[in-house]
């Protein structure tokens, strides 16, 4: 097994994520997308944990914050997706211009 | 990790395509509700990896978290919001999404590269693999981690506040409940948007 198998596999849903974060038209599935990009970077993590570092294991303390964060970031965005809906009837992104000029 | 150099690649190759395939479904299906069921197969792939990564802590966590929580919330989130909605088409549509795909696969193209070109200074010898993980993973929460582990507690507390405030629903008032219209048993006890919002005018005025 090599360090570069799960590199590259990273980069794929890195990049997966980044399509899906731009094309997506549903906001709940901009979430989801969100959370591949997180998981990405997770396996980049855990790859260099266990192949550059394998004494002390750093890169899994890093992958245990990065799960907190996307857990509390979830529960938020979806809160926000939530009250947008009530206000705007809708949860197409292509209508929430609510920011832009 | 003690299992055969074979094992281990077979296993990979599985976990990897399941992940991937997945992932694309997340992305390019267009029921959301499948997409949401695909995400816990993504999760669960992803948690197989970090068994073969030699992290049998961060796996559970992983499936604990992920699935148990993230998935379940974006579920009823989904439930919640959960209107058959026709999106207005859009012109150049295909436009936005060739060139979306076109970047993305260029930065795939740059990051595999960047990954098989840098020489990773990888030690030949034998990696002293930890022996139980929880124990060393205690250690650094506990003593050199202790900031941002704390951290982490404030930041959960602040975002279980947020969400709270902001998906909270306003109390219904009782004069409603003389005036209800046609209301099936399966209905929410929930105020009329016009009433709520010829409500939240008044209060403004």
């Amino acid at each position: 097994m090599q360090l570069e198998y799960f590199l590259l596999l990273g980069a794929a849903l890195f990049c997966i994520g980044i399509y899906g974060l731009v094309t997506s038209r549903n906001a709940v599935r901009v979430l989801m997308s969100i959370e591949l990009m997180l998981n990405a970077v997770n396996i980049n993590l855990m790859g260099f944990s266990n192949y550059l570092d394998p004494a002390e294991i750093k890169g899994q303390v890093f992958t245990v914050f990065v799960i907190t964060v996307a857990a509390a970031e979830a529960a938020v965005g979806l809160a926000i997706v939530l009250a947008i809906y009530r206000n705007r009837d809708t949860i197409d992104m292509e209508q929430f211009n609510l920011l832009k000029w | 990790m003690n299992l055969a150099e074979g094992v281990q690649i077979v296993s990979f190759g599985i976990l990897a395509v399941m992940m991937l395939v997945t992932s694309l479904g997340v992305v390019l299906l267009s029921n959301i509700v499948h997409s949401a069921f695909l995400l816990a197969g993504v999760f669960l792939s992803i948690s197989g990896l970090y068994i073969l990564l030699n992290a049998d802590f961060v796996a559970a966590a992983q499936i604990l978290i992920y699935v148990g929580a993230v998935n379940v919330l974006i579920l009823f989130a989904i439930m919640l919001v959960n209107k058959r909605e026709d999106f207005s088409e859009l012109p150049n549509r295909w436009l936005r999404q060739g060139a979306t795909a076109v970047v993305c696969i260029g930065l795939f193209a740059l990051l595999g590269t960047m990954v098989l070109v840098t020489p990773w200074s990888l030690d030949t010898t034998s990696p002293a693999v930890v022996e139980n993980t929880v124990i060393a993973l205690g250690e650094h929460f506990f003593s050199d981690y202790l900031l941002p582990f704390e951290l982490a507690s404030v930041l959960l507390l602040m975002a279980m506040v947020g969400a709270i405030i902001l998906a909270r629903r306003d109390l219904i008032p009782d004069t409603i409940e003389s005036q209800e219209t046609v209301s099936t048993s399966l209905t929410l006890p929930e105020r009329p948007r016009e009433l709520a919002s010829a409500v939240n005018s008044s209060e403004e005025n």
